[in-house]
């Protein structure tokens, strides 16, 4: 089961809307990575589009997005994931980061990784551009120890079974057609979408991770960009 | 009264989408069940026949099957697409797995933008039936088809029939996209009760072409395709003439308005391609091990003609699955026929070669037939040899015996199989010479588990845990927790947070607002005038200033 919390007030300007998703998976330490790459891929396949193109008249064409099947190897399951290995990399990157912070935190292997997809708001000197989230996804992992084989093998399976209730519980989120960035105009893109890749244009995105220590406080790795943030003028 | 809040042309438009959005989602659903990888290349440049802004590549067989089946219809309330997937064992046995149903129903969204945001929205759809085609329990039993079993999909249109899958089926919603004539819904019906035919049973007989399909997928993409064959080409010796497919393609070229929708500009042009002659649509050569061969992918005309040792093709096909090996003595020949001749419901016949097996796979239900998505092996009649003990009552007694019967050379670990002297194998010589009885390979059978409780049960089989919140209390409109540094949460009204949230985006200054400076523009450029008129009455003034700055 995974939860959703709303806006009370449906109608709300952007700032005040962002909807939060949160997902909870059990894997064993070698699954981590796989599993956050599945899920993450999966969101991030819904939240791409083809390069935009900007002819006149305000008017632009969206290329083409490909899309591959992996295999993963710990885990009995395959999941979709977009044609474009910069993204990959990013993606493979930041759960590989995550996955070394769980194993050097100490035996709870308790932690979440976040996928925040925001929105630009360029201000005006001295005022520094703002971040508006309009969509935020949560996985909390649970770090299992398996004694055997044996149980190893049912973990496949069972991890496989998890995920493939997280991809549909993901789908069903997107199917609600709710709130996205308006499109953008060409002066504007950059505050909607990340134009960086060279044959994908995902919405912009960051991730970020918290491992929780055996005292049960989060110990959130982005906390010197939160500063900053925060502090920012 | 419908039809007049919709201009003739959103109608054409959505005509056009609704329809390619059936074609493309059965693409997606036959593709996700051959049993392989897919991959498709993203690129910058809208290429404009990739409808929805996704790579999707068409089989034309399937596009043909698919618009067979809608004769120039649409999905429609009461009229649904439906495209079903089933299983059909070396036995001949089959077993309804999926039916995928895009159905349409009444409501309309009359408010909805059709050439902007139903488009994206089917695209944002056909994303997620990528997506689930992955998760339902098909795609893994598709992914080891090959040997024992294959999968085949039938599309027809009209009612949904879903006895077939057996009793407590399971249904998965993939979505839906609202429109002003309807709303088009996509979901799954799959059948539940497989749970025992679980893949690890497959995994005991691997496939005897295990190796070949690692073979594809390390492959390095080529540079103008990667999985996909981008080419048919015709067996030599096939006659078969492929019902044509359409001269002219429809193009689909999109031009997004950021300004309001209703300044899209949406065109739909009819390209005309030089397509290959029609024969050139219905085989697909594939290089294995150095052998070619063709197999088409409609049932009507299956058959399996070995080109000589020796010659490769450069396309790369599906990997041709299909149980037992050549044989090898005699290359041209083709394997076991099927006892059935029967007259296809289809008119086109292979010159050369066997008739499939017509009357197990093809059974015309009201002008719809069955087509195989890989092709079957059903007709391998003599390598299936020790399986048949007769029919069975449940396919699961079925695919218990087929596991006595002889596997061929290129198995990874063949079980039971009494020599390797055997040299009515197919290439003998290439099979492994150590033979290790899987029976006692822990790591297929493995040794009964102990009675303690492990960390697996806990943690994996609770299904109610939902996990506590995020740590923010509080259920109003901010749903980030958002916690600055050095800041107490207990003391109300005003931490440091909320006064931040609350002072976070002060009204901006008119003047420096970017929206209004479209607006202003024009009054600036209207009180233009004004200014320069009082600017020259100074004029003296301004260029004394302008002398003591010298």
């Amino acid at each position: 089961p995974h939860r959703t919390r709303r806006d009370a007030q449906p109608g709300a300007a952007p700032t005040m809307n962002c909807r939060a998703e949160v997902l909870e998976v059990s894997v064993e330490g070698r699954q981590v990575e796989e599993a956050m790459l599945a899920v993450l891929h999966t969101v991030l396949l819904h939240r791409s589009t083809g390069k935009f193109h900007y002819k006149k008249e305000g008017t632009y064409s969206i290329g083409t997005v490909g899309t591959q099947d992996v295999d993963c190897d710990f885990i009995d399951f395959a999941y979709v994931r977009v044609s474009s290995e910069e993204l990959d990399r990013a993606l493979r990157k930041a759960v590989g980061e995550f996955k070394d912070a769980l194993r050097s935190s100490g035996s709870d292997g308790m932690g979440q990784i976040s996928l925040e997809f925001y929105q630009k708001k360029k201000s005006r000197w001295p005022f520094s551009d703002e971040c508006i989230p309009w969509e935020l996804w949560t996985i909390k992992v649970n770090v299992v120890n398996l004694a055997n084989e044996q149980e190893r093998q049912i973990c496949r399976e069972k991890v496989g079974e998890k995920l493939c209730e997280k991809i549909i519980n993901i789908v069903e989120v997107m199917n609600r057609h709710e709130y996205l960035p308006k499109m953008p105009t060409q002066s504007e893109v950059d505050n909607v979408f990340d134009t960086s890749l060279k044959d994908v244009q995902p919405y912009l995105y960051k991730i970020s991770y918290q491992i929780t220590d055996s005292l049960g406080t989060s110990v959130t790795t982005t906390m010197r960009r939160l500063i900053k943030d925060t502090l920012a003028l | 009264a419908m039809d007049t809040d919709l201009s003739s042309q959103d109608r054409k438009d959505l005509d056009k989408f609704i329809k390619f959005f059936a074609l493309k989602t059965v693409q997606v659903i036959v593709q996700a069940r051959l049993g392989e990888k897919i991959c498709t290349r993203s690129s910058s440049s809208p290429t404009g026949s990739d409808w929805f802004n996704l790579a999707i590549k068409d089989i034309p067989e399937v596009t043909h099957e698919a618009k067979k089946a809608l004769a120039g219809q649409l999905p429609a309330v009461g009229r649904s697409m439906c495209v079903e997937i089933s299983l059909k064992t070396s036995e001949g046995d089959s077993m309804e797995l999926e039916i995928w149903c895009l159905e349409m129903n009444e409501k309309c969204d009359k408010e909805i933008k059709v050439s902007y945001t139903v488009y994206n929205r089917l695209s944002l759809l056909l994303k997620s039936l990528l997506a689930i085609t992955r998760v339902t329990p098909a795609y893994r039993l598709s992914r080891k088809q090959g040997h024992e079993y294959v999968i085949l999909y039938r599309i027809y249109f009209g009612e949904v029939q879903l006895s077939g899958l057996g009793e407590g089926f399971q249904t998965v919603r993939v979505g839906t996209v609202g429109t002003p004539v309807g709303t088009i819904t996509l979901s799954c019906a799959y059948r539940i009760n497989l749970a025992f035919m679980s893949t690890r049973q497959f995994e005991r007989t691997p496939p005897i072409m295990g190796i070949i399909i690692d073979h594809f997928v390390d492959r390095p993409y080529p540079s103008s395709s990667p999985m996909h064959p981008c080419n048919y080409r015709a067996g030599e010796d096939n006659g078969a003439v492929y019902p044509s497919v359409e001269d002219s393609q429809e193009v689909c070229t999109t031009s997004f308005s950021t300004s309001p929708p209703s300044q899209c500009v949406f065109t739909v042009t009819k390209a005309h391609f030089q397509t290959p002659p029609p024969v050139v649509t219905d085989t697909l050569k594939v290089p294995v091990m150095g052998l070619a061969f063709s197999h088409q992918l409609s049932s009507s005309r299956l058959s399996y003609q070995p080109a000589a040792l020796g010659v490769g093709s450069a396309d790369v096909g599906y990997p041709v699955l299909f149980a037992g090996g050549l044989n090898a003595a005699h290359p041209h020949q083709l394997i076991g026929p099927g006892k059935e001749g029967g007259v296809p419901p289809i008119p086109s016949q292979p010159a050369h070669g066997t008739q499939a097996d017509q009357e197990r796979m093809c059974t015309p239900l009201d002008g719809v037939h069955y087509s195989a998505a890989t092709p079957s092996s059903s007709e391998d009649t003599e390598t299936v040899s020790n399986s048949s003990e007769g029919k069975c009552g449940s396919p699961h007694d079925l695919l218990e015996t087929i596991f006595i019967r002889k596997v061929g050379a290129f198995v990874n670990k063949p079980i039971n199989q009494v020599t390797m002297a055997n040299l009515d194998i197919p290439f003998a010589m290439f099979a492994p010479k150590n033979v290790e009885l899987e029976d006692n390979d822990p790591m297929v059978n493995p040794p009964d588990s102990p009675e303690t409780e492990s960390p697996l049960q806990g943690s994996l089989h609770s299904e109610g845990s939902s996990g506590s919140s995020t740590g923010n209390t509080h259920d109003d409109f901010v749903m980030i927790d958002f916690k600055p540094a050095f800041s107490k949460d207990d003391i109300l009204p005003m931490d440091l947070g909320t006064f931040y949230r609350e002072f976070q985006n002060p009204p901006q200054l008119s003047s420096l607002s970017i929206d209004i400076g479209a607006q202003s523009m024009a009054e600036d450029l209207d009180s233009l005038p004004e200014k320069l008129a009082v600017h020259e009455k100074n004029v003296k003034e301004f260029d004394a200033f302008v002398e003591t700055l010298q």
